[in-house]
């Protein structure tokens, strides 16, 4: 490190930062007068709460909510010795967490190799605005029609549901998908996937055709196939909308309720829960301190996705 | 879209054999597009007929017996009048619109005055929001309870619900509406205060009218996302006859359980505002999701 030569100064821009320090007292009374509003909504219905919960994670707690019971550490070495959120005695682990965990991998590189594929093929034809809209309405509706919408798919009665009608026409035995804790985790991820797909397809859609085609088109003269221009050209060129997919597929995964509560409230028995389900479930069962416990960690799992938020701002601003 | 074309003439194989090559790829990507699009419309359309397939027929048979049996209203008249999805229906509109409105407006006098106005720690202030946007609704569920509980009450009636739906909306508007009018001509707004305008008349008569887009856009994501949710309302609306659409349909679900005639009927009365809006506003609506997508 020593023999490294010192970083060469260079002149700094004035940073935009330093501005608001300036201005008349009026001028920032009225600045203030317009912000007021939304920070007190903010600090008082966002902050204020994040701050009780986090706290509220270090005490048994009671119905009423208050700071009873301290219990230090307690709730978290709890919660991962429950046997419904955290499972490492067995092969494979099970619990909300390893739940969660499927949700994290299935679910994201589902959307997003689907999402890529279909951005790629529906550029190529004519009523690509149709294909798009079909894949795209999903996002319309909420979980909860989602969940309605695979219930009926996944229906255990081969007269009745989509599935099992296929499997019962090809001679198999129908199946209940959502009735069985092997299936259920992917049955789910499989209906969210239907629903998030579109979100995937048109960011990469929209980014695919921001390649300028002189670029593509000298790789063709050059002799190189379809396949190269994808994996060579097309995906490199595609690494930050993929990263942004990617985040927001994240935080829809961690934050998965709505469809689970509907399709089967966590069940059967305890093998769809996933980590924002304990959640609900602990606090409004009696241990709302655990219940405060599992927000938090939601809440840590946030925390790298607010600092790239926040750098990615901040890079941003200094070139503009 | 006419360099793409030309692009495709460009690389037009010569030989007969390499148009054939091409002709079965393009054909293959055909079959498979539509294919998944098929594949993508399926779950949705049986809900849709089965909507409207009376009840002996739904619980009997398939959706896809659609051609063998009569079609009726009776499924959605039922959910309506006894099932109480039209009272669901207007609980949902209660909610929806001001919980749409109060970020809105709130949110667009916040990012005025980060946009263009000058107060301490104003940047710093405004990097705590862009944190803000993420936060999980989670943290706040205990916390906002206990506060509505123990003043006047606000869970039994939609001020909670309203408040909640507002504070975890607002990082997302003022990020967005910030972000658009710091976009606006610096020279158009030095003028209008050069002439004399109060913050207030340069706010709402110039930078909101120029802004519309974004406004737009933001509204359309923030009444989507609060007409579709189902865990704030379970949580904030207390009293079962304010209970939104979602939430009925829970109910229902448990007390129908099997019958999806009922279900099918609810489900599509859901979607129903959704769906206008996406097919009447589609440009905004993709352009609001897709500015949303930095939300928790």
């Amino acid at each position: 490190m020593s023999a490294q030569a010192p970083p060469i100064q260079v002149p700094q821009p004035k940073r935009r930062y330093g501005r608001s320090r300036e201005g008349s007292f009026k001028e920032r009374l009225q600045g203030i007068a317009f912000a007021a509003p939304a920070l007190i909504v903010l600090g008082l219905f966002v902050v204020y709460p994040a701050y009780y919960t986090v706290r509220l994670a270090f005490y048994k707690s009671d119905y009423l909510f208050s700071f009873t019971n301290y219990v230090g550490l307690q709730n978290f070495k709890d919660l991962f010795q429950d046997k419904d959120f955290f499972d490492v005695s067995h092969f494979p682990p099970s619990g909300a967490v390893f739940n969660n965990l499927k949700w994290v991998v299935i679910y994201i590189s589902l959307c997003l190799i689907l999402g890529l594929a279909l951005a790629v093929m529906t550029i190529r034809v004519r009523y690509e605005s149709a294909v798009k809209s079909v894949i795209f309405i999903p996002m319309a509706i909420s979980a909860t029609a989602v969940a309605v919408i695979w219930l009926l798919v996944y229906s255990p009665n081969p007269d009745i549901g989509t599935v099992n009608a296929v499997i019962h026409g090809l001679g198999g035995n129908p199946v209940s998908w959502l009735g069985q804790s092997s299936t259920v985790n992917y049955a789910i991820i499989i209906a969210y996937v239907w629903a998030s797909t579109g979100f995937a397809m048109v960011v990469l859609s929209a980014a695919l055709k921001g390649i300028p085609t002189e670029i593509i088109e000298a790789a063709r003269v050059d002799g190189a196939g379809e396949w190269n221009i994808f994996r060579r050209i097309m995906l490199p060129m595609l690494s930050l909308p993929i990263s942004i997919v990617t985040v927001w597929l994240f935080i829809n995964v961690i934050k998965v309720f709505d469809i689970i509560y509907v399709m089967t409230a966590g069940g059967p028995g305890t093998s769809s829960r996933v980590i924002a389900y304990t959640m609900f479930v602990d606090t409004f069962n009696g241990f709302p301190g655990r219940g405060a416990a599992v927000a938090v960690i939601m809440l840590v799992l946030m925390i790298p996705v607010m600092i790239l938020n926040v750098s990615r701002f901040k890079s941003e601003r200094v070139m503009t | 879209m006419a360099t793409r074309a030309e692009t495709a003439r460009l690389a037009q194989p010569r030989t007969f054999s390499e148009r054939l090559v091409g002709w079965v790829t393009r054909s293959q990507v055909h079959i498979v597009l539509l294919a998944i699009a098929a594949l993508w419309l399926v779950p949705t359309v049986a809900l849709l007929v089965t909507s409207f397939r009376p009840r002996s027929d739904a619980l009997s048979s398939g959706w896809w017996h659609v051609f063998s049996s009569h079609l009726t209203l009776a499924n959605y008249s039922q959910v309506i009048h006894t099932g109480g999805m039209g009272h669901a229906f207007l609980n949902s509109l209660y909610i929806t619109v001001p919980a749409t409105i109060l970020p809105l407006t709130l949110g667009a006098m916040a990012a005025y005055a980060f946009a263009w106005t000058r107060f301490p720690f104003r940047d710093t202030t405004f990097l705590i929001i862009v944190a803000l946007m993420v936060v999980p609704v989670q943290t706040a569920f205990v916390p906002l309870l206990k506060l509505f509980r123990e003043n006047g009450h606000l869970n039994t009636e939609f001020y909670g619900i309203w408040l909640a739906h507002t504070a975890f909306g607002l990082p997302l508007a003022i990020f967005l509406f910030r972000n658009f009018f710091i976009t606006l001509p610096k020279d158009l707004i030095e003028a209008a205060r050069m002439d004399g305008a109060s913050e207030f008349a340069v706010f709402r008569r110039v930078v909101i009218p120029l802004s519309v887009p974004a406004l737009a856009s933001f509204a359309i994501f923030q009444f989507l996302w609060v007409w579709n949710d189902l865990l704030m309302a379970l949580i904030f609306v207390s009293d079962p006859s304010k209970q939104p659409m979602t939430v009925k349909i829970t109910q229902l679900l448990s007390t129908y359980a099997q019958e999806f005639h009922i279900l099918a009927a609810a489900g599509f009365l859901l979607m129903a505002v959704p769906l206008i809006v996406f097919f009447a506003l589609q440009r905004y609506f993709v352009q609001g999701l897709l500015a949303g997508s930095v939300k928790s």
